[in-house]
């Protein structure tokens, strides 16, 4: 298809815009969205977080539809964070969340995005020296982890489903 | 400012640790964020001001921080900011847009702190040779004695919280700038480019993102930073490292074998143009500093140090030059400038 505005470039963005109840489709080329200011709102936004972002929040194509087109529906009832307040769809623009908080709002949608960036959902490194009943579960977590680990190694496999209980026990406590 | 940083070498350019020859510097950097503030970008100007205030609180409470300089990025000229980036003491990033950010830098420029870039608090240790396991070392002590004094944002889940969820978890990035001439000449770069991808390391030419590969100097990094411990993110750094600094002398082996005049030639003509040029810009010095370098690591040239080389190197930097003669200058006479220090430098060699 091709551009409704220029007609010579291959339209690649499509545009629903309603205005007074009308709704108006439109074609266009990126040129052409750019100079009626539409940007796309993954711009800037360093990959691969703006493919993953967009396919998060945004709804698919639906099948059959031609690849590549991009269209910005607004939801009513949009996740925010209660703290910062920074939505899923503001986050997707800049690539940047707002606060500590925000990764305990959208832990479900960003869970699915660590595994996508870092192949894991799970921090296995440093633990600061903080209060808290979860910090004394995570260290104990980690102890347990280690002796799972040498259990193995050493073959003992009575003691390493002990120890794979108690990290049962543990994360079913937390 | 900085006037009198400009007469020392670099830490990342010290010529010092291990297999410095190929490996110029390592790096490791540590993002963390005080619990309860907003992260920068969404953060108010007061509560900028409150990090800056913080960090520099917990700074004060530790002797071991008393010989440091701590900066406030107002007092900053731009001539100041890029000699900073150029040093490698911040990145291009913390230099960009405005709002109230601060910096500490250590003795001998080992230790740096950027407030309010991306994160609240980047922590970066840098040494010069393959020196990734030190480094971290350097940075994690940092932390742990920062975090003293203040709380960072951490969740059991996802480890250290971060304004950008790609340095989620351990918050960590390791990296070190490697020399690699005979894997660019013998085209086998793309190669181990795309073996080193393939570990979970990124590859990126001199001077970050997007920038050309200047002077064959590549910067191999982890790219992720959640899952896995950060001794494990190093020990793999530095790994492959290894293995890419032996890829590195086999490439040279085989030029020499092969090409030697050509490659002897082209070392000579590197030295042959510092010594006489009138005009010359940062980028050919880099390149043409890039020959001599391997000329240095395979013994065809014994006529300049390695010190020598980086100090060249550093001050044809456009920033360093014109804090070196404490004066602006445009370009042009930048050139000329820059040309005539370098014979200078030569000189005294022979």
């Amino acid at each position: 298809m091709l551009c409704d505005d220029c007609k010579k470039e291959e339209a690649t963005i499509q545009i629903t815009q309603i205005i007074e109840n009308q709704k108006m489709m439109l074609n266009l080329c990126q040129k052409c969205a750019e100079k009626r200011g539409f940007s796309s709102p993954f711009a800037g936004v360093p990959f691969p977080l703006a493919e993953f972002l967009s396919s998060m929040i945004l709804p698919g194509p639906p099948p059959g539809s031609g690849a590549g087109k991009k269209s910005v529906p607004r939801s009513e009832k949009e996740l925010k964070c209660p703290s910062c307040g920074m939505t899923l769809s503001q986050f997707a623009q800049r690539g940047r969340l707002g606060c500590g908080s925000c990764y305990k709002t959208f832990r479900p949608q960003l869970k699915d995005l660590l595994r996508k960036i870092h192949g894991s959902d799970r921090h296995r490194g440093k633990i600061p020296n903080l209060p808290g009943v979860q910090m004394e579960y995570l260290k104990e977590e980690r102890k347990l982890q280690e002796e799972l680990k040498k259990a193995i190694d050493e073959e003992d496999f009575e003691m390493a489903a002990s120890i794979r209980d108690k990290i049962k026990n543990l994360q079913e406590r937390k | 400012m900085f006037d009198e940083l400009v007469k020392k070498p670099a830490a990342w350019l010290s010529g010092e640790g291990n297999n410095s020859e190929i490996v110029l510097s390592s790096r490791v950097r540590l993002a963390r964020n005080i619990s309860t503030i907003f992260f920068p970008s969404v953060a108010r100007s007061d509560e900028r001001e409150k990090v800056i205030s913080y960090v520099q609180g917990a700074l004060q409470k530790n002797s071991r921080f008393g010989s440091g300089q701590f900066y406030s990025s107002s007092e900053l000229s731009p001539l100041d900011k890029d000699f900073l980036i150029e040093r490698h003491l911040v990145s291009p990033e913390f230099m960009k847009d405005g709002g109230s950010k601060a910096l500490y830098i250590g003795e001998e420029e080992k230790i740096s702190l950027m407030i309010n870039e991306e994160d609240h608090l980047r922590i970066q240790a840098l040494k010069s040779g393959l020196e990734i396991k030190s480094a971290f070392e350097l940075a994690d002590r940092v932390d742990s004695e920062l975090s003293t004094s203040l709380e960072f944002d951490f969740d059991p889940d996802f480890g250290y919280l971060t304004s950008c969820p790609t340095n989620v978890g351990t918050g960590m990035r390791a990296s070190v700038l490697i020399h690699l001439p005979g894997l660019v000449l013998t085209k086998e770069i793309e190669n181990v480019i795309s073996q080193v991808t393939k570990l979970g390391l990124t590859v990126r030419g001199f001077y970050g993102e997007g920038s050309d590969v200047l002077g064959n100097l590549f910067q191999i990094s982890n790219q992720t930073t959640l899952g896995k411990s950060e001794e494990d993110l190093i020990e793999s750094l530095e790994k492959v490292t290894l293995q890419i600094i032996e890829y590195e002398n086999n490439a040279r082996s085989t030029l020499f074998r092969d090409a030697r005049e050509q490659i002897e030639d082209k070392i000579w003509r590197a030295y042959g143009i510092l010594q006489n040029a009138r005009v010359i810009t940062s980028t050919e010095v880099t390149n043409l500093l890039s020959a001599i370098r391997l000329g240095l690591g395979m013994g065809t040239i014994s006529e300049v140090s390695l010190s020598t080389i980086n100090q060249i190197l550093l001050i044809s930097f456009p920033a360093h030059l014109q804090k070196y003669f404490n004066r602006e200058m445009d370009p042009n006479q930048r050139d000329v400038q820059r040309a005539e220090l370098i014979r200078e430098k030569l000189k005294g060699m022979n």
